[in-house]
């Protein structure tokens, strides 16, 4: 447990870093905002426990949150996130035996089975935080367009940081 | 009791994450000034200090065109003072005089801190109640306006920019004086949108439009934007002009804080006429 974990702890914090020092002032066609930080709820291995899966997604949410005065909006989305987790991994097929320690990635799993892994979550995760955000249907044509453009950018920054991060993992 | 522990041990995942979710709705409904300003007031001591420095770092990269810019604002008040203008009229006398007294002062302040992605987008500012910075105040740049003070701590301040749903701002079109209502529909952080202008006035695309000064807070003739496109949505006696902002809210750096210095009495005046 000591060991298995601080990749992930670091993993934490830097990406909160990267997120709202540089990702959150990047803005493609003024509204489109990519969310690499959820890479971490994505990279939390198979067996960590459901309330630490949980927690840490609302820590991270809620950090992100403090830097951009959205205070639970992050929050709230990745919660959503990491509650989604367990049922895409249990459709997506999950690994045949859990003692193999096999890590949610491409190295392990296969691009075919991250890439709609990634998509699914990355896309409640975005829906949450255009729902939220917008608080009415009126501007139901923006929600989706952002939805959809923020979730292709997100994905393709996650797809890009794993192949680039998955050598040094095998 | 023990089979509701058990059911509730049972499903814990889920009423777990019915908890969070709970307390994150919580914290986006409770959106009271006094709310936020207890949560930043916690928190901004730490952010604002990674901000600043964040900020002193990249705010390098920008030094050249925020030279221009404030070089081309430098010509621009230079014609408004005096030895720029011809003067016609010799008997140009100055009385010390109470009337002529200053109304409004400005603090120049840097954005350590923007967002525009979001519904309702805020700005971090590097003055706060050390500097005589209180809420309701008015920001804007050299290109037009940028927002609200909403919430003070000691050292910094958070703005509503004029990028958000709350925002509703007193301006006029300037070549026909008429009065309207800025507010922001969401979308693209360049576009604007001003309601109540009646719908029998001739309004051309490129006219300009700036703060009305009816507010209390903004003074008069600050730039807004230029009018982009014009139509009456169906049912409606008013226009519904969609207009580019002069500001880049994109790229700010520098702005100015404005402090209306007969802001008690306005305010003061208008509460008694409400009284009666």
């Amino acid at each position: 447990m000591n060991n298995a974990y601080w990749k992930d702890v670091v993993r934490f914090f830097v990406l909160i870093a990267l997120q709202v020092l540089l990702l959150d002032h990047v803005n493609m066609g003024g509204y489109i905002n990519p969310a690499l930080y959820v890479f971490f709820i994505l990279l939390l291995p198979f067996e960590t426990p459901g309330w630490l899966l949980l927690l840490s997604s609302f820590f991270l949410g809620l950090s992100v949150d403090l830097f951009s005065n959205s205070t639970g909006l992050n929050a709230a989305a990745s919660v959503f996130m990491a509650y989604l987790r367990p049922w895409v991994i249990r459709r997506a097929g999950a690994p045949a035996d859990y003692e193999g320690n096999l890590k949610p990635g491409i190295a392990d799993m296969g691009l075919r089975w991250f890439f709609l892994y990634s998509l699914i979550l990355i896309m409640a995760h975005q829906l949450i935080i255009a729902l939220l955000d917008a608080f009415s249907f009126h501007e139901i044509g923006m929600i989706a367009l952002r939805l959809i453009f923020s979730t292709l950018l997100t994905l393709a920054l996650v797809l890009i940081t794993e192949f680039i991060f998955m050598r040094q993992r095998k | 009791m023990r089979y509701i522990l058990a059911f509730i041990w049972r499903y814990r995942f889920f009423f777990l994450f019915i908890l969070l979710e709970l307390i994150s709705v919580v914290l986006i409904v409770n959106k009271s000034y006094y709310q936020r300003s207890v949560i930043t007031g916690a928190t901004d001591g730490f952010t604002g200090r990674i901000y600043t420095t964040w900020s002193e770092i990249t705010s390098y990269f920008r030094l050249k065109s925020e030279n221009e810019r404030l070089a081309s604002e430098n010509a621009r008040l230079w014609q408004k003072i005096t030895p720029g203008q011809l003067t016609t009229d010799t008997a140009n006398l100055r009385v010390k005089d109470t009337l002529y007294g200053q109304q409004y002062t400005f603090t120049v302040a840097k954005v350590i801190s923007n967002s525009t992605t979001l519904r309702n987008n805020y700005i971090m500012l590097n003055k706060g109640k050390r500097h005589g910075i209180v809420r309701d105040m008015a920001v804007f740049n050299s290109d037009g306006i940028v927002g609200t003070v909403v919430s003070v701590t000691d050292n910094f301040s958070w703005v509503m920019s004029i990028l958000n749903q709350h925002t509703r701002l007193s301006a006029r079109i300037n070549r026909l004086n008429q009065m309207g209502t800025i507010v922001w529909k969401g979308g693209s952080p360049a576009i604007g949108t001003l309601l109540d202008i009646p719908a029998h006035v001739k309004i051309k695309r490129g006219d300009t439009i700036s703060t009305s000064g009816y507010s209390h807070i903004f003074p008069e003739g600050i730039m807004a934007g230029t009018v982009e496109k014009i139509y009456v949505e169906s049912g409606d006696h008013f226009y519904t002009i969609d207009f580019r902002f002069s500001a880049d809210l994109n790229s700010l750096q520098y702005v100015y804080i404005v402090k209306n210095l007969l802001r008690d009495e306005q305010d003061e005046l208008s509460k008694n006429v409400v009284n009666e």
